[in-house]
């Protein structure tokens, strides 16, 4: 194949953002009918990069030209004229309306509303590998369905240019091969693509070429074919990647939390969001629960916080000498007090309060306990000390304990709530994706900080949707379906994609 | 570390901003701005006008803590209009029945109407909590329905005296009254205003000291985070909810032990509404509050000059709905500004100035 012409062409793009330049100088150049992987660590800058190929942003210096032509992308809209097309990480989906009522909504113009638009959907429909009925609802789809209509979605509105950003990240390895081969097809239809992601072995398999990212500029474009994995890898961290894998094993016999039994009843009918879940967790342990997101892994952490209200079954925690004690009835502060510690899923909905300084949130979740508090009475001298020792033990970086806790990125709001939840002497954490959305280098000190905890005897329950986390980090891995945990698997063995395939329940038979 | 330029710059703007927007108005009706804010300002040193001033802030100031305890939870209480009448209705039938030694008298009194504000408060607090009903709707209505039960309560057939014209509850005797403060010349102050210092005292150590204050403070900023660190919201809607409106039953306490020791049916209506305004205005802090409800009554009290020299009185008015208009607008901006500034300074910590990398921990 001779170098066909440039479709896309960024040329020193540089955007400012208070207080941090998110892109500097980006170029990027992709060709008509390739796979362009543009690669980068969390927060390398890379959805900054594609909102402003997507109108979304409109950057503060440099060009971007479509098929030769420099143009202006002002808004979405512009960029769809242009011929490009985004599929978002989050769907944007109506669920409560039909797979073709989805795609045509704000596309009337087009082809219509009648045959002539349900024979151009049938036709992408066909292209994209999408062969759920048009008039089901998107509500009763799969998430790899969903993908798909988003991208019939885009190619209706005559996209030729699709940006997946980070299409992956909700899928099973199983369904990933599948998303693989429909690029595949597609890119042999004449289709360009633009591939978010962060994951090597993906970008690899799948990309004609790769433009990796890092602290917001382009460090280079290479061919993936002549480059190894641990080339790639170095040039998106600039320095050795992070490995969660622990060491010797320092598992004890001494059980901590175990619960049996436990069933929690949905809100609104009789069906079970986690039915007769039963699990131990040891000092020393790290138990990690994998699943496809929705299975009930949410559901099962608040009911071991006292969150929500199980309907049947039993927790218990193991308390000062050792012994285990029923927790069932506990509310969320007593069981806190009990020793767990919770690094929740959501930290902007469960873990911080946004609009207080840093101090205040280092009283929350132990307003009733030494040292920034004597059960009544808060100590707002011994708060502030107690969180520039978490400041400095935990590398936050900010440059006070007076700053709002908005005002820090991801990675340092989580370096917070990780130092917060280990201060109060736990005998058990609760870590709920425990590193997504934060920095390399936040994420090497949270795994080491876990790390360091279980080794002096500390259990924890894990849940991550980041395989190699869950594989490298944990003793013991239980696997969640429909709010049941059906399958162990051994870290030292398993593979993502067995993992993967017990997630999705192709392997319960065998099991 | 109090930020001052947070909390003393939008108030300031709101003033400026209200005192031009008066001055418009002032113009068009043909009248000289200058001349209008000069004779304001000088009848506070008037008669006793500078004393009625103050004695009228107390009664907005536990009005705008009233406000202030539910605006911490986000919960809105306009009811501590129809809680205040209340109370004061039933605390003024009580306390003219009782019969006590003269401290223990007020005591009673005073502990008679936070009970009644709570009770007034409770319902509302209730259908919040348990059905989910807006505490706006509800407050509103018993708003109206107090009017209802004052009238009743008035009425000579119940609790009620006559007195020529006019209705009002039996007169409480001596011991259940709070000595003022003389001035002499200049009036006398409501002996109140001890009290309401202290409450204002213990309104800011509630909230900077205890954990109930932080609970509040962390329930109403964020439900979720707050049940994650193990605070119920229910708990705490029903607290504050309560506790407002106990604040509220003391709003027309400094006037009925202080100066009318009847509760009549021409009682001033109103001081509920004006809190919310003072609580905005104060931004929910102790002193910015005594603050919103000085300048609240300096300008209903001094608008009275106005009509000498010929303008309607109502430009007062004017202002007022301005100045919280404003002030809403003000703090918005301001701590919109404050946020980015916190951003910037956060991107340099550490970077010698430079601004930081996204991957080191730059805000994205």
């Amino acid at each position: 194949m001779t170098e066909p012409e440039p479709v896309v062409e960024l040329t020193g793009i540089t955007k400012r953002f208070p207080g941090v330049v998110a892109n500097s100088d980006v170029h990027l150049t992709v060709r008509a009918g390739e796979v362009h992987a543009v690669c980068g660590e969390n927060g390398a800058g890379k959805s900054t990069l594609m909102k402003i190929l997507y109108g979304m942003q409109q950057p503060d210096e440099g060009t971007i030209s479509v098929g030769g032509q420099v143009v202006e992308l002002r808004n979405p809209q512009d960029a769809i004229r242009a011929g490009i097309g985004m599929v978002h990480q989050h769907f944007m989906l109506a669920d409560n309306l039909t797979v073709r009522e989805n795609v045509l909504l704000g596309a009337e113009g087009r082809h219509g509303m009648g045959r002539k638009a349900r024979a151009e959907l049938t036709k992408l429909a066909e292209r994209t590998g999408l062969h759920a009925d048009p008039d089901t609802l998107v509500e009763n789809l799969g998430v790899a369905d969903r993908q798909r209509v988003e991208i019939v979605k885009v190619l209706y509105r005559g996209a030729r240019i699709v940006i997946l950003d980070e299409p992956t990240a909700v899928l099973v390895p199983q369904e990933v091969d599948a998303l693989f081969e429909t690029v595949r097809e597609m890119r042999s239809d004449g289709y360009t693509f633009i591939f978010i992601s962060h994951k090597l072995d993906e970008v690899r398999s799948i990309a004609d070429e790769v433009t990796v990212i890092r602290r917001g500029t382009t460090v280079g474009t290479v061919d993936p074919a002549t480059v190894t994995s641990r080339e790639l890898a170095e040039m998106m961290v600039g320095s050795e990647l992070p490995s969660p894998e622990t060491r010797e094993s320092t598992v004890t016999d001494r059980p901590v939390l175990r619960i049996s039994g436990l069933r929690l009843d949905a809100d609104d009918s009789e069906r079970a969001v986690l039915d007769d879940v039963s699990l131990t967790v040891r000092a020393g342990e790290i138990l990690g629960i994998a699943g496809v997101e929705g299975n009930g892994q949410t559901e099962l952490v608040e009911t071991v916080m006292g969150m929500r209200k199980a309907s049947a079954g039993t927790v218990e925690l193991a308390s000062g000498d050792g012994e285990l004690r029923d927790i069932t009835r506990l509310g969320t502060l007593a069981r806190r007090e009990a020793g767990i510690g919770y690094i929740a899923e959501d930290r902007h909905r469960h873990g911080l309060l946004l609009r207080q300084p840093l101090w205040s949130n280092r009283i929350l979740g132990y307003q009733t306990r030494k040292p920034v508090s004597n059960g009544r009475l808060i100590d707002p001298g011994a708060a502030r000390r107690d969180t520039e020792r978490v400041v400095e033990e935990y590398d936050v970086r900010t440059p006070g304990v007076e700053v709002l806790a908005g005002a820090l990125s991801g990675g340092n709001q989580q370096k917070l709530i990780v130092g917060r939840e280990l201060s109060g002497e736990p005998v058990l954490l609760i870590a709920a994706h425990p590193t997504r959305g934060v920095d390399v280098g936040a994420q090497a000190l949270i795994w080491e900080q876990m790390r360091a905890a279980r080794h002096d005897g500390l259990a924890v329950l894990l849940v991550s949707a980041d395989l190699d986390e869950l594989i490298g980090l944990s003793d013991t891995i239980r696997v969640m379906l429909r709010g049941r945990l059906v399958s162990e698997a051994d870290p030292a063995t398993v593979t993502p994609t067995e993992l993967g395939s017990a997630m999705t329940g192709a392997g319960e038979e065998a099991a | 570390m109090i930020n001052w330029r947070t909390a003393l710059l939008p108030p300031a703007l709101a003033i400026i901003f209200a005192m031009l927007l008066s001055s418009v108005a002032l113009l068009i009706s043909g009248a000289n701005p200058l001349e209008a804010f000069a004779t304001m300002g000088a009848q506070l040193f008037h008669g006793n006008t500078a004393v009625s001033t103050v004695n009228l802030a107390i009664v907005y100031y536990l009005a705008g803590l009233a406000a202030a305890i539910g605006f911490q939870m986000n919960v809105f209480n306009i009811g501590v209009e129809g809680q205040y009448r209340f109370a004061a209705v039933v605390a003024a039938i009580v306390g003219a029945w009782m019969e006590l030694p003269p401290v223990l008298h007020v005591i009673a009194i005073l502990v008679v109407a936070m009970f009644s504000g709570a009770l007034y408060a409770l319902l509302p607090a209730l259908l919040k909590v348990y059905r989910g009903v807006s505490e706006v709707i509800t407050t509103i209505m018993l708003n109206s329905i107090v009017f209802g039960i004052v009238a009743f309560l008035i009425n000579p057939e119940q609790f009620g005296v006559l007195h020529g014209n006019n209705l009002s509850t039996a007169e409480i005797a001596p011991s259940g009254r709070i000595p003022g403060i003389p001035l002499g010349e200049a009036g006398t102050l409501f002996g109140f205003i001890v009290i309401a210092g202290a409450l204002g005292y213990g309104y800011w150590f509630m909230l900077t000291r205890t954990r109930f204050g932080f609970e509040l403070k962390a329930s109403g900023e964020s439900k979720t985070a707050a049940a994650a660190g193990g605070v119920s919201a229910r708990k705490m809607t029903l607290a504050a909810m309560l506790l407002s409106g106990a604040v509220a039953g003391l709003v027309a306490m400094p006037e009925l032990l202080g100066r009318d020791y009847v509760y009549a049916m021409t009682a001033t209506q109103g001081y509920g509404f004006t809190g919310l305004a003072v609580a905005l205005l104060g931004r929910n802090h102790p002193a910015g509050i005594a603050f919103g409800a000085l300048l609240w009554a300096f300008l209903d009290r001094s608008a009275v000059s106005l009509e000498s020299i010929g303008i309607p009185s109502e430009i007062a008015t004017i202002m007022q709905g301005t100045i919280v208009l404003s002030v809403v607008v003000a703090y918005e901006i301001v701590r919109r500004a404050d946020l980015a500034a916190e951003q910037r300074r956060v991107g340099r910590a550490g970077r010698n100035g430079q601004p930081a990398g996204v991957a080191e921990g730059g805000a994205v």
